[in-house]
């Protein structure tokens, strides 16, 4: 039987605020940091020790809300979430329940078969928890570290759906970059700061009943969550082919087996025994603080993608690959306003510049070259003094040491001959010098122009403006053949 | 007076006496360590005594006031003047047990910010005050370090859960002290033991680094002999702070009190629902009593309604221990307190909480565990926080129409230890009257107002509005201008 699938995702982004969600510890890299540096009696659940709101965070949280459509609660309350953990210094996770932040969204993604809207169910704000490390130095332990216990928490939560793996990807691939783009968050997924939950159901094709669903947990890559549905899905459909029911369940996902396994069933389901957080009071979001978050907004990747194809004439997907990302958003733009040709500048920028960045691992912000050099190159190309392999080769040296288009060109003799006179005088020395294949054009064989036009460039060593070129050589030819 | 019966003085007293230069910090904390030496054994009212930090801390402050002498800068209010500290408010480097097991060699890194303003504003720290476990209880008995003894009559109760507290004040081992309170653990002690004891209005005084046992109920609190000793102690610890963000950014006043007593104009309501069949027959009469002498001082008295005072207890007894359940998760014997070694994660749970706790706090930690439960939160936590509305807008109603509320604090004076050991139900009964102020966040004042037959202190209490803790000082001075109930002090 055929089966769609039916896929909700929860996303867990820590915020990059400069201090932790409910006390003045810095947020620190919990990779990296000596553990248990960055903690006080609040994030460490001492006695008599109380929670107050990071504003920041909330802010943080805002944007995310708004950039996803969401109606924001005036008033939103936080929340025990009660369960016993060694990361959990409380005891419980301040969280939102009842009353979150945000619900009510929907972001819209590119698929090959065409736009999705991805319906948001809520967006709120929580603590993250410490680690664990589990030793085995003979005597097995686990070890606790609590620099990330407090960290803000984002939760955004999908409305199921997402009916195959590729909409999931953009789904996520998305999400990440709009919180990147509002700064809210780093996108680097080595470092756990975005992690996933899925929830996964199939039904049979057609059918408008939803099938039993399983909560995949502690997906923190793209591809353990790709992974883990893909397996999820298929394990699914072979239970359902032979007649028989999925069960409802929690799942983890072992990454080094590749398969997922069940953690609990829906019987042994934790009560959380969800109430109020007495110790703070309900957070409220007047429409002024909205409005200041809402004009403070950064543009975001998929209203600049348009902008893009609107202003500049570009591809969507030229338009999306140059917006994605704010940095190389700012340059494209610098080098446009400083005199590039769009269409001619995104070219070089996603080909020529993109390949060296692959090549050499550097970020797009370790670049040498600055917008207005790179326009500087860009106007060289489009008015013909120097053509496009020129051009290429200018770039990768600029690319390398940081200098101006006009000054490698000038040390290097790499100026396009445009000089008409040049260019007649090599057209007529060419003619001359092959009779035989000037005879075989008169006769008719007239791709040989291509060739002849070859052979005046590697005179011209590869510097000659074509466009004059081909327009001195066609006349000359002409004049032949009367 | 000599140096070695300084205890005897009030608060105002010592400070005057020590602003005069009739003694110093030193000789003051001498005295009230020298009683506590010498009745300590009997009364029980500390679990951690400090004698070198206080004698430290009052060389200090004898120092501080001999250099303003010559330099002339102004002096922190109360320089010099002892304080006992009930042992649920952290402080910084002296252990915090909450009278439990499981805190027994617990030493806090930081001080609440209440102890930290009352150290600012120049107190001497005597030590740490017994109480009920985590604060649950009405008579100290439930503490893990031994039961404290009412002063009054050693084979009773203090009252609790800051039974420790009230009794130090009580037996003169120290001007003042700090208690807490969550559903009548200032009052009725203050009640028992025949002193003066405030409960401030939610949100007036920061609980930050008072150990939690009902987040939304719980308020640090204040015993002391007299209503303007309190007021003293009050205006120092009382206002705004960023640590705790249920605290309000509201001017503290100055409360100074008025050199008559004239309480012409003040509208005084007494809750019917306030005395019921069953009480202890003295405690009414004081009560009354001392509400007409209110009237003879000019106050304007009127009966008044709380209807919903008789669900108060039952409300209480959902919404309290369901905080606490989430509350005393913390201890679990991973970062700090007593830890039981174990094999296995839930084995070390299992061991340290079971250990470490007592059986009232397990009672409470399950009712309020239950109270949460799913399928259960509707039917109780939910309709408890609905029925807590009710209550609140009984009290917001009657101050519409009254200045303050008069009361009595329990329905019977001082029981004998182990009275209610086997009865829970009984020893909840003793906060009837107290749990609806907690309940509805509005402050309240508790004072002596004469003595039953047995000799034993009975007291009352004042209600003020949200934030209007000055009328109960305004109301409650007064009283004890003409009265001298508070001056008493027991046989020991
Ligand atoms: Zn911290």
């Amino acid at each position: 039987m055929r089966y769609e699938a039916v896929i909700g995702l929860e996303v867990h982004a820590e915020l990059l605020t400069r201090s932790k969600m409910f006390c003045s510890c810095a947020v620190v890299d919990s990779t990296s940091a000596a553990p248990n540096t960055a903690v006080c009696p609040v994030c460490a659940g001492m006695p008599g020790v109380l929670p107050v709101v990071n504003r920041q965070a909330v802010e943080y949280a805002l944007r995310v809300a708004l950039a996803l459509d969401c109606e924001v609660a005036q008033t939103s309350l936080f929340a025990r979430k009660n369960y016993f953990y060694p990361d959990l210094p409380k005891g419980y996770q301040i969280s939102q329940y009842e009353y979150p932040l945000a619900e009510r969204g929907r972001l819209v993604v590119d698929t090959i078969s065409g736009e999705r809207t991805i319906r948001i169910r809520r967006v709120h704000l929580e603590e993250d928890t410490g680690k664990l490390t589990h030793v085995n130095d003979g005597q097995p332990r686990s070890l606790v570290d609590l620099n990330r216990a407090g960290v803000p928490l984002l939760e955004i939560v999908s409305e199921p759906d997402m009916h195959s793996l590729e909409e999931v990807r953009a789904y996520a691939t998305s999400l990440r970059s709009i919180l990147r783009a509002l700064g809210v968050n780093s996108g680097d997924m080595e470092k756990g700061v975005i992690r996933f939950e899925a929830n996964v159901s199939i039904r049979p094709e057609g059918s408008a009943q939803l099938g039993t669903r399983v909560e995949i947990k502690n997906l923190n890559s793209f591809r353990a969550m790709e992974r883990a549905i893909a397996y999820e899905l298929e394990r699914q459909a072979a239970i359902l082919d032979q007649g028989k029911e999925v069960a409802q369940e929690t799942l983890g996902w072992s990454e080094s087996e590749g398969r997922t396994y069940s953690q609990r069933s829906k019987e042994e389901a934790h009560d959380y025994r969800y109430f109020p957080e007495p110790d703070l009071p309900p957070l409220v979001v007047d429409a002024d603080w909205l409005e200041r978050v809402a004009a403070e907004m950064p543009e975001l990747p998929r209203a600049r993608q348009q902008r893009f194809m609107n202003n500049y004439a570009l591809a969507a997907v030229d338009a999306r690959l140059l917006a994605e990302e704010a940095e190389t958003a700012a340059f494209y733009e610098a080098a446009v306003a400083a005199g590039a040709a769009p269409r001619l500048a995104a070219n070089y920028l996603l080909g020529e510049v993109f390949a060296w960045m692959n090549a050499s691992g550097e970020p797009f912000s370790a670049l040498r070259i600055t917008p207005s050099s790179f326009a500087g190159l860009i106007q060289m190309l489009e008015s013909g003094q120097v053509n496009q392999n020129t051009a290429k080769a200018v770039l990768a040296e600029m690319l390398r040491d940081g200098r101006e288009a006009a000054e490698i060109i000038a040390a290097s003799g790499l100026q396009q001959v445009s000089d008409a006179d040049v260019i007649t005088a090599l057209v007529a020395r060419v003619l001359e010098e092959n009779p035989a294949e000037v005879e075989s054009y008169l006769n008719g064989k007239e791709t040989l122009a291509n060739w002849f036009f070859g052979q005046v460039m590697r005179a011209a060593a590869g510097r000659a403006n074509p466009q004059i070129l081909r327009r001195e050589l066609a006349r000359q030819l002409g004049n032949l053949k009367r | 007076m000599s140096a070695n019966n300084l205890h005897e003085l009030s608060l105002a007293q010592a400070l005057a006496g020590l602003q005069r230069g009739d003694f110093s910090s030193r000789e003051l904390t001498d005295a009230c360590l020298a009683r506590i030496d010498g009745l300590e054994t009997r009364v029980h009212a500390f679990i951690t005594l400090t004698p070198d930090l206080a004698r430290q801390q009052a060389d200090q402050a004898d120092a501080v006031r001999a250099r303003a002498k010559k330099t002339g800068e102004a002096l922190p209010p109360l320089l010099g003047l002892p304080v006992a500290v009930k042992d649920v408010l952290c402080t910084r480097g002296v252990r915090t047990t909450c009278g439990s097991r499981i805190l027994e060699n617990f030493v806090p890194p930081f001080n609440a910010t209440a102890v930290q303003r009352a150290l600012d504003a120049g107190m001497v720290l005597l030590g740490k005050t017994n109480n009920d476990e985590f604060a649950m209880g009405s008579s100290t008995e439930n503490s893990a370090y031994g039961p404290t003894r009412n002063p009054w009559d050693l084979a009773r109760v203090p009252g609790g859960s800051s039974g420790g507290s009230a009794a130090a004040v009580a037996a003169r081992m120290t001007p003042a002290a700090f208690g807490s309170d969550t559903g009548g653990s200032v009052r009725q002690p203050a009640s028992y033991c025949g002193i003066s004891g405030i409960k401030p209005t939610y949100g007036r005084v920061s609980r930050y680094g008072l150990v939690a046992y009902g987040s939304s109920l719980d308020s640090v609190g204040l015993f002391a002999r007299s209503a303007e000793d309190l007021s003293l102690v009050f205006s120092q610890i009382a206002g705004y702070d960023e640590r705790d963000a249920t605290t309000l950014d509201l001017p503290v006043p100055s409360y100074d009190l008025p050199q008559a007593p004239d309480l012409n104009g003040v509208r005084i309501g007494v809750p019917k629902e306030y005395f019921i069949a069953g009480m202890q027959a003295e405690v009414e009469a004081c009560v009354r009593q001392a509400i007409e002498q209110l009237q003879a001082l000019g106050a304007q008295v009127r009966e008044i309604s709380l209807p919903h005072t008789e669900y108060a207890l039952p409300v209480y007894y959902l919404i309290a221990p369901a905080e606490a359940s989430a509350n005393l998760a913390r201890y679990d014997g991973i970062r700090y307190g007593l830890s039981e070694e174990s094999e296995t994660m839930l084995e070390l749970y299992r061991r340290t909480r079971g250990a470490g706790f007592g059986s009232e706090v397990k009672r409470r930690i399950m009712l309020g565990t239950y109270a949460l439960s799913a399928g259960y939160y509707d039917a109780y936590y939910g309709q408890a926080q609905k029925v807590r509305t009710l209550i609140k807008r009984d009290f917001e109603q009657a101050f519409e129409q009254v200045d303050a509320i008069a009361c009595p604090v329990a329905p019977s004076t001082a029981f004998k230890l182990g009275e209610h050991a086997d009865d829970p139900l009984a020893m909840y009964l003793e906060d009837v009257f107290t749990l609806p102020i907690n309940l509805g966040g509005v402050p309240g004042l508790a004072f002596p107002a004469g003595f039953d037959r047995q000799g034993l202190p009975v007291g009352m209490q004042l209600l003020g509005g949200h934030f209007n803790e000055a009328v109960l000082f305004r109301i409650a001075h007064a009283y004890q201008m003409v009265t001298d109930w508070h001056t008493r002090a027991p046989a020991l």
